[in-house]
């Protein structure tokens, strides 16, 4: 089986977002792991059938929120009441109430920053090479084609059992992805 | 449930979100070949051209205030705040609307959304760089606008962090940064789309590396969904706090006409309400233009209509609540600058805001209004104009007489003050046309979703409409 090592996996490609739901369920199944599916917009359910849980994102979002809200607070605490303290009839110098506007600014901020930066980053991109592109239809991927690629380091991936695994699920074409 | 019926068939009487002809593939291929013809249309020089040279004016009007100075400006005691700031609350306003349809409808789930939320954000960011240029230009020495920010300067000084003015930087900086974010985090997938599709060379490396990549995984996909819907989720109370913010600006000052509770809330309004006019200013002209009847179609005009007349309704009812505190306050000066407003020298402002406000939209209840383009295009420039002349009443009349009549005055712009003005609408429209031409000006992954939901309910699977093509 040395030829499964000189390629990245098999794909298939479908016309509709069910078919592609569903042979990515089947798959499942029968036992791959390690696959991927590509779709032109987002299909509810489909990450959870290749085995994807659950994104560690929101808890990013909320430590870079709450990483804004600090950073908001001393910005304000320290000059106010540390190194340039102002006596304005004797109200207090901790006068938080008025901080928080900024507060919640940099909470946003921060917060933002964490979504978008957190989800490029666990997406792995940039990525200006992938194997996937290798494939000739798969410029489709971005307009009006599904595809489901089984990766060849699946321990249960071979090529020929794979490959008829992948026809079976009745897609519009099969094909080799180059590594 | 005969209720319920009875609302269903009422939303089967609606016209469609988008038209039935458009596949996955096609309403791609329709989006996409604005940006990719080879034909760049004759108008689209023509309109570069305009509003390059109106753009060369504001370049001309700020290279002149840089080497004189903000005399050059109407602005003057008692009237220290005059266009500058009128033009930077209008242009953030307008802003607004953009952030409202992203977010907002992005949470309330409105699938209308779809067509416009590219624009509609797009033309935030421009309104909201227009917005920025006024305060900055304002301070009498622009080059050293980063004093506003906190850093440990040679002069030991910090900024005033109990001053609405040094919130305001904090909210509008970051609502423009939040704003770039979002925008391009909805671009990712249509870069790739444009990526696949490009046929010229330099089109597709440049897409590409805007694209980051990007390859339409399900993981990424997923992921994907929840930065979104995080960022609307933030956007929303951001878009809401920059308002506010700007109201407190006012609010904060004692002059009678700015000391006021409602201005918060009642500058959000009027934000939301002169930023749905500019969408439809801008979109019913574009959809014509382009043949994108069939994306943005009656149904948004119809929507942006109803929320013009719902947003118009509460600044009426901040207007009214003006006149009414005035009076009833029983304060000798709140009195006084009400009736100032209404009849003193400059009550050809205040009614004419009356009648660009409250009276035009009164015309929003009917049907027939909303769904005629031309008809909600005139009214959207009339409330344009309104909400210019909100600002400007409230900056001018407030300041020109305020406690000692020894210290009145009066107010008008120079010529300068106007071609900054006029000048930032040619920037905006220079803005927004190029962008129209490289960046794909309605989200077509979101299209796709929305035409594919709309081919399961309609019965039709998706599979036979995609093979047809």
């Amino acid at each position: 089986m040395s030829t499964s090592h000189k390629v990245h996996g098999l794909m298939a490609e479908f016309s509709d977002g069910d078919e592609l739901l569903a042979a990515t369920r089947r798959a499942y199944e029968a036992g791959y792991r390690q696959m991927d599916a590509y779709t032109p917009f987002p299909i509810h359910g489909l990450a959870e059938a290749i085995g994807f849980r659950h994104s560690r994102l929101p808890l990013i979002v909320l430590l870079g929120g709450l990483t804004g809200t600090a950073t908001a607070f001393l910005l304000q605490w320290y000059p106010a009441v540390i190194d340039y303290p102002v006596n304005i009839g004797g109200r207090p110098l901790n006068s938080w109430p008025a901080f928080v506007p900024i507060m919640f600014e940099l909470t946003v901020l921060f917060a933002s920053f964490a979504a978008v930066l957190g989800m490029i980053g666990l997406n792995g991109l940039p990525k200006p090479y992938h194997p996937v592109f290798n494939v000739e239809r798969f410029q489709l991927a971005s307009k009006d084609r599904f595809f489901l690629c089984i990766q060849s380091n699946d321990p249960k991936f071979d090529l020929t059992q794979t490959r008829q695994f992948l026809e079976d699920q009745r897609p519009h074409e099969v094909a080799e992805v180059a590594p | 449930m005969a209720g319920e019926q009875k609302i269903r068939r009422t939303a089967d009487m609606l016209p469609p979100v988008v038209a039935p002809q458009y596949t996955v593939g096609s309403v791609s291929d329709k989006i996409s070949e604005i940006v990719l013809t080879k034909k760049t249309p004759r108008p689209w020089y023509f309109g570069v051209a305009l509003t390059m040279v109106i753009s060369l004016m504001l370049f001309n009007a700020i290279g002149y205030l840089l080497l004189k100075g903000v005399g050059i400006w109407g602005v003057d005691v008692p009237v220290a705040w005059g266009f500058a700031i009128v033009n930077f609350v209008w242009w953030i306003g307008i802003g607004h609307a953009g952030t409202l349809i992203s977010a907002i409808l992005l949470l309330l789930k409105q699938e209308w959304r779809t067509s416009i939320n590219r624009f509609a954000e797009a033309m935030t960011l421009f309104a909201v760089a227009c917005a920025g240029m006024f305060p900055l230009l304002h301070l009498g020495r622009p080059w050293v606008f980063y004093w506003l920010f906190p850093y440990p300067d040679t002069m030991g000084l910090w900024p005033q962090w109990r001053s609405p003015l040094v919130w305001d930087v904090f909210a509008v900086s970051t609502y423009a940064t939040v704003s770039l974010l979002f925008w391009y985090v909805g671009l990712i997938p249509d870069l790739a789309t444009l990526r696949d599709k490009a046929q010229n060379g330099i089109a597709k490396v440049v897409y590409g590396i805007m694209s980051l990549g990007w390859r339409g995984s399900a993981i990424h996909w997923h992921r994907y969904e929840i930065a979104y819907l995080l960022l609307g989720g933030l956007a929303t109370p951001l878009v809401v706090s920059v308002h506010s913010i700007v109201g407190m600006d006012f609010a904060g000052g004692i002059v009678p006409g700015w000391h006021s509770t409602i201005f918060p809330p009642y500058f959000v309004a009027g934000a939301i309400f002169s930023g749905f006019a500019m969408v439809a200013t801008l979109t019913i002209p574009l959809r014509k233009w382009y043949g994108l009847e069939g994306i943005i179609t009656i149904r948004h005009l119809d929507n942006m209509g109803k929320i013009m007349l719902a947003t118009g309704l509460i600044v009426a009812y901040g207007y009214a609540m003006e006149v009414f505190i005035g009076y009833y306050s029983d304060n000798t000066y709140e009195w006084f600058m009400t009736t100032n407003r209404m009849f003193g020298p400059y009550a050809w402002a205040y009614w004419m805001l009356i009648f660009c406000n409250i009276i035009t939209p009164i015309t929003l209840w009917s049907r027939k209004v909303r769904t005629t383009p031309i008809v909600l295009f005139v009214i959207s420039i009339i409330i344009n104009i309104g909400m210019w002349m909100e600002r400007y009443v409230i900056v001018i009349t407030s300041l020109h007489r305020d406690f000692l009549p020894s210290s009145w005055g009066m107010y008008a712009g120079t010529q300068w003050d106007w071609m900054t003005y006029l000048g930032t609408l040619g920037f905006f429209a220079l803005c927004l046309i190029l962008f129209i031409r490289v960046l794909p000006m309605i989200s077509m992954f979101e299209m796709r979703q929305l035409v594919s939901q709309y081919r399961e309910d309609a019965g039709t699977s998706a599979q036979v409409a995609l093979q047809e093509d």
